[in-house]
């Protein structure tokens, strides 16, 4: 994809020593990916990053959906850069997109009107004696990614070519709208031609897909998909990105945003059993990855390890045409080694589970 | 005999020596480019009267031989400027009793609206571009073949403080019903659709050349400016506007977009104010000394504006104002 | 088909590219004038049927110039061709003339 101002756009991003903010639904829905970020992270390239078990939401969910107030989420976020500073840290990286966009927001909004900020320093002392500074450096984990994506490509095992034919994989990027629609200057790559996933995918071998709706929202939008008189509209900004995309006849896509990973995956099933379309070229769908799981694939780790069994689309068509090797039948063991149940057939799926796998139970 | 420098060689400059000439002055034109002509020198015709510019040019060129007095000194920029001397870049000093500013103003690069894709995507050019095309008498895609449908957009860099550029460019409403007409012209079956926020036909003969676009020609206006472009699958553009007039959303694929880029104030400007105490507007254009008795004299006394130095202007209003420029110089130099 | 209890929506926007301009281009080229329109509504401020019903004369011919047709007979069927939006048209559009060509012409959608 052309592109030529992303360079415009570049934004600090630290190498080392992280404070690690997890997102509420990506552990539900992509539960490997933050697990795999933290292992490559530290593993894999060696850095230093802190899970902090004592953080909490940033009731980002909540403020967008309007029950919890502004003073109330400048308090909670004032209390995990608190957290930070306890745990000798000054970068902070959150994993989720809404969470980044807030934290964007709230130090902006505090370098705009000073009072807010004192105000925030009194409720969240008087709440919990607590005092916090404001962190050095503030990245998305896909960011940080982004920065160590040639480090990712040296140590690569696989890259994102089909293993037959050679040629590089399709790979549609979709890039949550709170990472740089609010602030250009906080995305890597700008708003309307982000680099951050793009980087990553050309860094391994990849090719992007530039389609008529790539910059599109896909739809999550808080109280509008909460809300089921609202799903409608809300599922066909989804559906819209879909019809667009699908006659370039994409790999995979790849989101950065835990709403638009799981948005692309499930609503998938849902207008296949709504409507009967799908929009995969092997009848089922289109595998929909996070960055992580992109990344733990090129660096070799297991899909199963990487939480890919948890996908509505199922995601081996990919790993097929990647050269991956993979226990089809441990697709649905626990970490625990024991069957945790699998998902009924369901049109969005094309691989057949009885024929193909002997499942362990 | 009394010599006044004219910094800037373009229609505004070649017409206010010439003019400082007839009234017996000598002049020394300052031209940064290797020709005179500034911007006109790239354009095809001009409006409403699509006379070539080629012609208007010629025809000031002629006046400027005709004057024994009149310097020209091409790829030459200054650097500090002030009523009696005037330092070139070069270090070369140029004596003089008064000086006329007439720098123009510089095109809006439209590759800062990134949502437009200009310089990425294929068959997006500017009006500039198109000018350039008409000059070479053709027009063709960029993979080649002829465009059967066409889109024009307005206030690309004007109107619009995401940008910074909040002022009216002026001149692009009517170059772009121009530009249409030539469009129709050269390719009568393509459809043409001008997306526009306000249309602004303020001189002579342009309201009428806007009525000839829409009836004679069947040029399409929407009331509405285009958010984004992307490329489709077969290489065409994909435009998303609101056809405001029916409160509806319109999307379309089109062969070719034509930006329309405004006019944006020299960054010399600014050095202007600092290095030689001359007052800037907003719009960082310069700020005449009166809107109405002085617009074409600044702050200090011997230095003089012609053309769109202070504003958006169409090149009829920089001739007049080059006319008037130099007949405030010498009025100046009489009364010293 | 599973019923989910919500249904995907319906695009909204004018699809130029779908759109069958076949029509709009027939009463463009009967009645080129109508092009001229420079949509300042006073046709629809002064309309007779406009004042009392959802008719908006200036709306709908500039939707079936776009290609969108439908309802565009029966919003037109709400005019009752008392004339006083011709009278007041500063292009000198025949605003009864279009009433009827679009009638005739879209008499099926």
């Amino acid at each position: 994809m052309k592109r030529s101002s992303w360079t415009d756009y570049q934004k600090e991003i630290a190498d080392d020593k992280y404070y690690y903010a997890r997102s509420c639904i990506r552990q539900n829905f992509f539960p490997g990916s933050e697990k795999v970020f933290l292992n490559i992270l530290s593993k894999d390239l060696g850095r230093d990053i802190f899970d902090d078990p004592l953080h909490t939401s940033c009731t980002g969910i909540g403020y967008h959906s309007d029950v919890v107030p502004l003073e109330t989420i400048m308090t909670v976020v004032a209390r995990q850069f608190a957290l930070m500073s306890e745990a000798g840290y000054e970068n902070f990286t959150s994993s989720c997109i809404t969470s980044f966009g807030i934290y964007t927001e709230l130090l902006a909004t505090w370098e705009e009107f000073p009072e807010t900020e004192e105000k925030t320093r009194e409720n969240l002392y008087k709440a919990t004696g607590r005092e916090f500074k404001k962190p050095k450096n503030l990245a998305h984990t896909s960011d940080v990614i982004f920065h160590h994506r040639e480090a990712i490509a040296q140590k690569a095992k696989r890259k994102l070519v089909n293993a037959f034919t050679g040629e590089p994989l399709k790979v549609v990027e979709h890039i949550g709208c709170h990472y740089a629609k609010i602030f250009p200057k906080s995305g890597v790559g700008g708003s309307e031609f982000p680099y951050v996933l793009a980087g990553m995918v050309e860094s391994w071998g990849g090719e992007l897909v530039d389609y008529p709706e790539r910059r599109h929202c896909c739809g999550f939008g808080f109280r509008n998909y909460l809300v089921q008189a609202n799903r409608g509209y809300s599922i066909a900004n989804s559906h819209k990105k879909l019809e667009s995309m699908a006659p370039y006849k994409p790999d995979f896509i790849v989101c950065n945003c835990p709403g638009c990973s799981m948005f692309l995956d499930k609503w998938q099933y849902t207008i296949a059993e709504m409507e009967g379309t799908t929009y995969g070229q092997n009848g089922g769908g289109i595998p929909v990855l996070t960055y992580e799981e992109m990344a733990g694939l090129v660096l070799g780790y297991d899909p199963w390890e990487l939480g890919m069994q948890m996908h509505q689309v199922d995601v081996e068509p990919l790993l097929d045409k990647m050269g991956i090797e993979y226990d089809p039948s441990a697709k649905y063991l626990g970490k625990n080694g024991r069957y945790m149940g699998r998902p009924e057939q369901a049109l969005v799926n094309s691989c057949s589970r009885d024929t193909l796998y002997k499942i362990k139970r | 005999m009394k010599h006044v420098v004219v910094i800037g060689g373009g229609v505004a400059g070649m017409q206010c020596a010439s003019e400082l000439a007839r009234q017996g002055v000598a002049a020394t034109i300052l031209e940064k480019e290797s020709d005179l002509g500034g911007k006109v020198r790239n354009w095809h015709k001009l409006f409403p009267t699509f006379t070539p510019a080629e012609e208007l040019l010629s025809a000031l060129r002629l006046r400027i031989a005709e004057q024994p007095h009149i310097k020209v000194m091409t790829g030459c920029e200054a650097e500090n400027i002030s009523p009696r001397k005037v330092v070139l870049k070069s270090g070369e000093e140029i004596e003089c009793d008064a000086v006329v500013i007439a720098t123009g103003y510089t095109l809006f690069d439209a590759r800062i609206k990134e949502e437009y894709g200009y310089g990425i995507y294929d068959n997006v050019i500017t009006s500039a571009d198109l000018e350039q095309m008409f000059n070479r008498g053709e027009v063709f895609l960029t993979h080649g073949g002829k465009p059967r449908r066409i889109a024009i957009l307005h206030c690309v860099g004007s109107r619009d403080e995401k940008v910074c550029q909040r002022h009216c460019s002026k001149v692009c409403c009517v170059t772009g019903v121009k530009q249409a007409i030539e469009l129709k012209q050269m390719f009568p079956d393509a459809d043409v659709f001008n997306f526009y926020m306000d249309i602004r036909m303020f001189g002579p003969g342009y309201e009428e050349m806007y009525r000839e676009a829409q009836q004679k020609y069947n040029v399409h206006f929407v009331r509405g400016r285009i958010s984004e472009v992307s490329p489709t699958i077969d290489n065409r553009l994909q435009l998303k506007a609101e056809d405001t007039l029916t409160g509806r959303p319109l999307k379309m694929g089109v062969d070719m977009l034509v930006l329309l880029i405004g006019m944006k104030a020299n960054d010399m400007n600014a050095e202007l104010e600092s290095q030689s105490n001359l007052r800037l507007q907003p719009s960082g254009f310069m700020q005449p000394r009166d809107s109405f008795l002085g617009n074409t004299e600044s702050q200090i006394g011997g230095i003089f504006y012609a053309g769109t130095v202070t504003s958006p202007k169409n090149a009829r209003e920089s001739l007049n104002e080059a006319v008037a420029a130099a007949r405030s110089a010498v009025a100046w130099l009489n009364n010293k | 088909m599973i019923n989910f209890g919500f249904s995907i929506s319906k695009p909204r926007a004018i699809d130029i590219d779908r759109n069958n301009l076949r029509k709009s281009n027939e009463i463009m080229r009967e009645m080129p004038e109508l092009q001229a329109c420079i949509g300042c509504g006073t046709c629809t401020a002064t309309c007779t049927a406009g004042n009392l019903t959802e008719f908006n004369f200036r709306k709908v011919h500039t939707l079936v110039r776009r290609g969108e047709y439908q309802g565009a007979y029966e919003e037109m069927n709400k005019c009752m061709l008392c004339g006083k939006c011709r009278l007041l048209c500063p292009r000198g559009i025949n605003t009864r003339g279009v009433v009827m060509l679009i009638k005739r012409k879209l008499g099926d959608f």
